[in-house]
């Protein structure tokens, strides 16, 4: 039965990840590829540190809470990078699928 | 008080790190952590400028558990875009005017955008009054912002400025 539920974990994680990656390849501007990575992958890996979780803590040595802090710092770290590697996109004007809301983008960052 | 205990939230929340990370609550790790706990904020006063004060925790939960479901939400909707015909996405971007004053929320408000459907935070106006928001697809920005600031930013504004 435990089996079972392992597997299923670490397939939907598996299989989330895989999507959040293929975000990479099929959109098709820079801004829209963000949005793959950085959501995509959070239930995948998500649930891979669920299995890791109850592996580990059905093994008879005790509770594994690691990954509780692998997923705090998952969550926290994910949307950092997104929020920078978009600001650093605005910044150089890549080409966008989206209209630049070329106001907000001249005051911001005012170059 | 203030002086011996800068960051009397962060100092409890250090502590509970450290027991996660030792992966053990023996006294030892506990008294270990506690004194991580006031300690480390003396070294980070700077980067924390402010002690964190919370109004409303259990308005804190309730946004914590809301965040948490719309994440798996998110996954769904972005796989489900990922999957479909990518010529038929409409991204835009969106500015949402801010009413959060403290640095914190605001940071805690872009994250939580990045984590849930469909949107990504992009820049923060310098005076921090208002945040440029990327939408994977949507056909009214007018309409997405207000949910944001309806959704994410009211309980936001209730848990950590005084009203």
């Amino acid at each position: 039965m435990l089996d079972y539920l392992l597997s299923f974990l670490i397939l939907t994680g598996a299989i989330f990840t895989f999507i959040g990656s293929l975000g990479l390849a099929r959109l098709r501007d820079f801004y829209t590829r963000l949005h793959g990575p950085t959501k995509a992958t959070t239930l995948g890996v998500g649930s891979l540190l669920i299995a890791s979780a109850v592996f580990f803590s059905t093994r008879g040595e005790g509770i594994s809470l690691h990954e509780v802090l692998v997923t705090l710092f998952l969550f926290i770290t994910a949307p950092v990078s997104a929020h920078l590697l978009s600001k650093a996109a605005l910044h150089l004007r890549l080409k966008s699928l989206a209209a630049l809301p070329e106001e907000a983008v001249q005051k911001n960052i005012g170059d | 008080m203030h002086r011996l205990l800068p960051h009397p939230i962060l100092a409890p929340a250090l502590a509970g790190i450290w027991l996660l990370l030792a992966n053990s609550l023996a006294p030892g790790q506990i008294v270990l952590g506690l004194l991580l706990g006031w300690a480390i904020p003396f070294f980070t006063l700077r980067f924390w400028p402010e002690a964190v004060r919370i109004y409303k925790p259990l308005t804190l939960l309730r946004f914590t558990a809301m965040v948490l479901l719309d994440i798996v939400r998110a996954n769904f909707t972005v796989a489900r875009l990922i999957l479909g015909n990518p010529q038929r996405l409409r991204p835009a971007f969106v500015i949402v005017p801010l009413e959060l004053r403290s640095e914190l929320a605001i940071s805690l408000l872009a994250n939580t955008i990045c984590l849930t459907p469909g949107t990504v935070s992009a820049l923060l106006a310098p005076d921090n009054k208002s945040l440029l928001v990327h939408a994977l697809n949507t056909t009214d920005p007018d309409a997405l912002a207000a949910t944001i600031k309806q959704r994410y930013e009211t309980p936001l504004k209730e848990v950590f400025e005084p009203c």
